[in-house]
């Protein structure tokens, strides 16, 4: 986008629908992120395991294993079998993601998000140039490829002796991040500033590997971002200066090659941001198939061709 | 410019093109070369940091566990903790530290129940099986009961007293009256829990976990006792051998054999003690 990012993107969509209808989905975003890091303090603190373990693998009220799947790739690749319930726990999460959204993790349950959102909000308003240390989104893949193929020749977890997210979490859930000697906070000073100052979006949008990974499970997910009344659009551009992946909306939005209203890349994060400074309301939530609903444009011949795909 | 628009729009973008595609694939050999990096350097864990009970191999442990810290949250005694970043052993993996707090070798063994990766082996079910590593008496000269002493507290809290760890008479060449009794620890049934570090009396403990490969010898696969493949055999494998006997100590009969020794005390001093002997 060669357009400057508005200061305020969304007001309109405040004036017209009311501050809450235009922040409904950031606010369940932050209290999901929220509820996410509480559920696994409330056992070290009040004694009552909800959940034991952390992001990487968990046992939840006692009967519900969780795994993450690409601790559990990353374990493969370093040539180790999980046990049973490690791999049923994996399998569940794996399922979990491909019907609600693969990224959903970055922008609901990540406790780094916050971090480089922070990060970038500091950005616009600080107005550090936008060119200069982006390089590509792809890079994140081969960053993927990159942790797998080091896990395979190391023999141990690669990505897991760096990675900002479990790093954090554990060391608050462990209250090791509280109690002297923790590192962990360097590494999130890091980020945020590597985000601040070097690269926009970069760690999330460009670097991580795990956003990389559920990005590629998002590809197949049910749960989508539609732009069902995209008709309305009267190209404010607010939904692009809000979208963490500002390049998943074009096809949806605007049709260029006759696409369905419907957001299918991997990289969006069903973070919602775009429907809530929407002033149109063209953007809700929804299944991926383009019958699901009724779209504005339903009839035009475009569409139906995409439909057929 | 002499070129044309389109042909120097073409190349402009093909430039741009591989200067972005150039510094994706350094990125990425970057980011590769790093995490290889940091593997190499996580996977050098310090001596006084011991794996919990059923753990693989430490080069298979870091390939399977995915530092989630269910042990350490099962462990009742709080003696697991999850290793922070720059700990020493790779940021997130469990360890326990013997003389803080020594494993207490639960029966159930909840630590390897809770692990969802099998980093800690499941195949362990008898705790006393467990190999966490060897405790090794280090100080040789400061051990109380190697000074002569009876002090007994590493042999008395082992959880496999007399089995792990025995007491061992020797001969006090220094008084020349006495016995030591020397704490040693048999490799094949200590399990490495640090009982005996955690309780040795000494501001520093005489008595040590180490990770296996640290603590222990071996022979060479060629070496042959003597005196074993005698015993196997029933009679000397070597045909003809003058056996000459076995010389001990003045005064002494050899310990071989087991019957007893018979000590040639030195001399009585006036008041009533040993010539030489410094109580
Ligand atoms: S398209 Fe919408 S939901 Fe997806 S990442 Fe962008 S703002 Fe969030
Ligand atoms: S055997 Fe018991 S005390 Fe020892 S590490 Fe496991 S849970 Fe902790
Ligand atoms: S439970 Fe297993 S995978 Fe989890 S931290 Fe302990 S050893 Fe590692
Ligand atoms: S507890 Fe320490 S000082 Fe006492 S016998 Fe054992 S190693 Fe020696």
């Amino acid at each position: 986008m060669s357009r400057d990012v508005k200061a305020k993107p969304g007001a309109e969509a405040v004036a017209v629908r009311g501050w809450w209808a235009a922040h409904k989905w950031l606010i369940a975003r932050r209290t999901a992120q929220a509820v996410f890091l509480a559920v696994f303090l409330v056992g070290p603190v009040t004694g009552v395991w909800i959940v034991k373990g952390t992001l990487a693998s968990s046992y939840t009220l006692w009967f519900l294993p969780l795994t993450d799947p690409f601790m559990a790739l990353q374990s493969l690749a370093a040539g180790n079998l999980l046990a049973a319930s490690g791999f049923l726990g994996a399998l569940i999460v794996l399922v979990a993601y491909l019907l609600i959204g693969g990224r959903m993790y970055c922008s609901w349950v990540c406790p780094i998000n916050p971090v480089t959102d922070l990060a970038y909000r500091l950005r616009v308003r600080l107005g550090v140039p936008r060119t200069g240390g982006n390089f590509p989104r792809s890079v994140r893949y081969g960053v993927l490829v990159a942790a797998l193929a080091a896990s395979a020749a190391t023999g141990t977890l690669a990505w897991e002796l760096v990675n900002p997210i479990t790093l954090v979490q554990r060391e608050l859930v462990f209250g090791l991040f509280v109690v002297g000697g923790s590192l962990a906070w360097v590494v999130v000073l890091g980020v945020f500033l590597f985000d601040l100052a070097a690269s926009e979006r970069g760690f999330c949008g460009r670097l991580c590997p795990v956003g990389a990974f559920y990005g590629l499970l998002g590809r197949y997910a049910l749960l989508r971002v539609r732009a069902d009344h995209r008709a309305a659009c009267n190209d404010c551009m607010d939904c692009y200066a809000v979208c963490p992946e500002p390049r998943v909306i074009p096809p949806a939005l605007k049709a260029p090659h006759g696409e369905g209203p419907v957001i299918l890349s991997g990289d969006c994060t069903n973070c919602g941001r775009c429907i809530d400074v929407c002033s149109k309301a063209v953007f809700r939530f929804g299944g991926r198939f383009p019958d699901a609903v009724k779209a504005d444009d339903q009839a035009t011949t475009t569409h139906h061709r995409a439909a057929a795909e | 410019m002499a070129h044309d628009d389109r042909t120097s729009n073409k190349q402009v973008a093909r430039r741009r093109f591989l200067a972005t595609a150039v510094r994706g694939v350094a990125l990425v050999a970057l980011a590769g070369t790093g995490l290889g990096l940091a593997g190499r350097v996580a996977a050098n864990k310090p001596a006084h940091a011991i794996r919990p009970p059923g753990a693989l191999d430490e080069d298979a442990f870091l390939a399977a566990c995915v530092r989630c810290g269910r042990c350490v949250r099962d462990c009742p005694y709080d003696t697991l903790r999850l290793a922070g970043l720059g700990d020493g052993a790779a940021a997130g993996t469990p360890y326990f530290v013997a003389r803080d707090v020594p494993c207490e070798m639960c029966p159930e063994i909840p630590c390897v129940a809770a692990c969802p990766t099998g980093a800690l082996d499941r195949g362990l079910t008898d705790i006393d099986a467990a190999e966490m590593g060897i405790a090794v008496v280090v100080g040789h000269e400061s051990c109380l009961n190697y000074l002569g002493l009876r002090c007994d507290v590493c042999y008395r809290v082992c959880p496999l007293i007399d089995e792990a760890i025995t007491l061992e008479p020797r001969h006090n060449v220094r008084t020349q009256a006495h016995t030591r009794f020397l704490p040693t620890v048999h490799t094949d049934k200590c399990t490495g829990c640090g009982k005996c570090e955690a309780a040795c009396v000494l501001p520093e403990a005489a008595i040590r976990v180490l990770p296996e490969d640290l603590a222990r010898g071996r022979v060479g696969e060629h070496y042959r006792l003597g005196w074993a493949e005698k015993k196997k055999r029933g009679e000397s494998l070597v045909e003809g051998v003058i056996d000459l006997p076995n010389r001990g100590r003045e005064g002494m009969e050899s310990p071989d054999t087991g019957s007893g020794r018979v000590i040639d005390l030195p001399d009585r001093t006036k008041k009533g003690g040993y010539e030489g002997f410094e109580p």
